[in-house]
């Protein structure tokens, strides 16, 4: 009997492996906050963007943080030599992916504004920046396609952290 | 009950106009004590619905537009009081309502689910003391540096919430994801690519800090705890995880929080904040004086237990164990003491910690070689020195690396 009590109390604490606690989530509420852009292009909208049409917008939401042409900050300076980080850490010569910068410009950007830009802003002043670093022509426009197929010129410096405590110092 | 609040209230009234009372009203309508040349002889305040400090009492964060740092020199034992919990923010502290914030989990699940607040709180809760620290914690290049200054954006609070593993089980994780999105509801929508390991590991979705709702700084009402990673993988205001099979290379984790080494490289999703010290009494502006000093300060890793924090009084000739403060606990911060005698001739102290994984904390210089100049400022530990000069007078022992 007292063995009985015991098992069963055992089996009593046990934790299920589900609650059936929260609600199951519908395809609109997921669609809804479901904006990242991965570097494959998953996840970049429909639309377009020129580099003409990214440099007005990036003149009359941008440049007040950025500067003029991108070099001159206050905040972040986005344009800069490629391979060259001594001065500042930009676009081309920081930024391993180029959906990252349509990513994060669509979800942060203006500072004072986030998230009001439409997607073919974006793609937009995408092009800018990316043309303005000398990683596209002027031409070259920026959608779901061409934007992912962007080999960035810092890519091949990114290695992942190896570090696992010890007495190495890394 | 009420009979006695008339009373009191009448009493109150009746001390007032003999003008012995010792507090007043201060703008949030709390009422505070006072200072009296003889507090024996005025009235206090009655009890209040929220606590105060004493008004001798004034630590302060220093701010800056996007961080403030928490007061180390002026704080004892190793929990941060909430409200002096370092901040740093990507898009300003948002407001949101915990009877509409919603958690989802999505992508490589079973079932994409949707948690409310309340959902969450009703999961099996965990409670556990560790600290939090910004990657970028280090400052240098003058004497006069407080502690605060130096390394303010690290903190320690007892966090509560429920473990990510709970809420993995509960949607099912797919076998071959590898990776996480944890995203914020603040203005930047803060992401942060994390791996599934962490969150099967001791990832937490918290709730509490410190006895009470996480402080809106903090990320209220629920943020992702990361014990021992740096600070900015711990997705504050938490809304969204998105389970995938490669991490989404974030703006964050790609042109922010990354640190070039040596030929070259830059190094990529370095989580684990290294062991840590920081002397926190002697250190400016503390003036000194001769005979028994207690030097004390706290010591950290985020990859497990402080084993050792070594102390030296003669500029780093010499180390010797420090006590450390029981019980010590895994990632988080502990308290170290040493007793010496100052015998009032000038000299440097130093603490080095030392943690489970056999890891002793650097000097700048051995940093410096290992990653080279351009090592730029995230996961700086090293070693950090006070002068003490013959007057007293304790500084900052600032190295130069570029």
């Amino acid at each position: 009997m007292r063995y009985l009590l015991i098992v069963f109390a055992l089996l009593a604490c046990k934790q299920p492996v589900r609650f059936n606690l929260g609600r199951a989530a519908t395809a609109s509420e997921i669609k809804a906050w479901d904006i990242d852009v991965r570097p494959d292009g998953t996840g970049l909208p429909e639309g377009s963007g020129t580099v003409g049409r990214g440099r007005e917008i990036y003149a009359a939401k941008c440049a007040i943080c950025h500067g003029k042409t991108g070099t001159e900050g206050p905040y972040n300076i986005l344009v800069g030599a490629i391979d060259d980080t001594t001065k500042a850490k930009t676009i081309g010569n920081y930024w391993p992916y180029a959906t990252t910068l349509f990513d994060y410009t669509r979800r942060a950007m203006p500072y004072n504004l986030p998230g009001s830009l439409t997607d073919n802003e974006v793609y937009s002043i995408t092009a800018f920046l990316l043309h303005a670093n000398k990683i596209i022509d002027s031409t070259t426009e920026m959608n779901k396609r061409s934007l992912p197929a962007i080999v960035m010129p810092a890519r091949k410096h990114f290695v992942d952290d190896d570090r696992q405590g010890g007495p190495e110092v890394k | 009950m009420e009979e006695k609040k008339i009373k009191r209230r009448t009493l109150l009234a009746g001390a007032a106009a003999a003008a012995s009372l010792a507090f007043m009203k201060i703008a949030s309508g709390q009422l505070v004590p006072v200072q009296t040349a003889d507090p024996t002889k005025t009235l206090g305040p009655p009890p209040g619905e929220i606590g105060t400090r004493s008004p001798f009492e004034k630590p302060l964060k220093i701010t800056s537009d996007t961080s403030s740092r928490t007061p180390l020199q002026d704080l004892f034992g190793t929990i941060t009081p909430s409200d002096l919990h370092f901040e740093r923010h990507h898009g300003g502290v948002p407001a949101i309502d915990p009877h509409r914030y919603e958690l989802l989990i999505h992508g490589m699940v079973d079932k994409p689910m949707i948690f409310t607040l309340a959902d969450l709180k009703r999961f099996p809760s965990v409670s556990r003391i560790a600290f939090l620290e910004c990657s970028g914690n280090f400052r240098s290049g003058k004497e006069k540096m407080t502690p605060q200054e130096i390394c303010g954006l690290t903190s320690q609070s007892e966090w509560t919430g429920v473990m990510l593993s709970t809420l993995f089980r509960e949607v099912g994780i797919h076998p071959k994801a590898t990776w996480f999105l944890a995203e914020g509801s603040d203005a930047a929508v803060m992401t942060r690519s994390i791996p599934v390991k962490k969150g099967w590991d001791d990832a937490m979705i918290a709730y509490g800090q410190n006895g009470e709702a996480l402080r809106p700084q903090q990320g209220y009402p629920a943020r992702l705890f990361l014990p021992g990673w740096e600070g900015n993988t711990n997705v504050k205001w938490l809304r969204r995880i998105e389970l995938s099979d490669q991490p989404f290379m974030t703006r964050e984790e790609t042109s922010k929080y990354t640190e070039e080494i040596k030929d070259g490289k830059i190094r990529q999703f370095s989580f684990d904040m290294d062991a840590r010290s920081i002397i926190t009494f002697p250190a400016y502006p503390v003036q000194l004086e001769k005979g028994w000093v207690e030097i004390r300060g706290i010591a950290w890793s985020g990859r497990g237990k402080i084993t050792t924090v070594e102390i030296s009084t003669d500029a780093g000739k010499n180390w010797y164990p420090a006590k450390l403060q029981e019980p010590v606990l895994d990632k988080a911060h502990v308290a170290f003491r040493y007793l010496w005698q100052w015998d009032g001739s000038e000299t440097a102290i130093m603490s080095r910690a030392v943690d489970e994984t056999g890891y002793s904390q650097p000097t700048l210089k051995q940093l410096v070689t290992a990653r080279g100049n351009d090592m730029g400022g995230y996961h700086l530990n090293p070693v950090t020195a006070w002068i003490i000069k013959r007057d007293g007078q304790v500084l900052f022992k600032p190295e130069k690396w570029k």
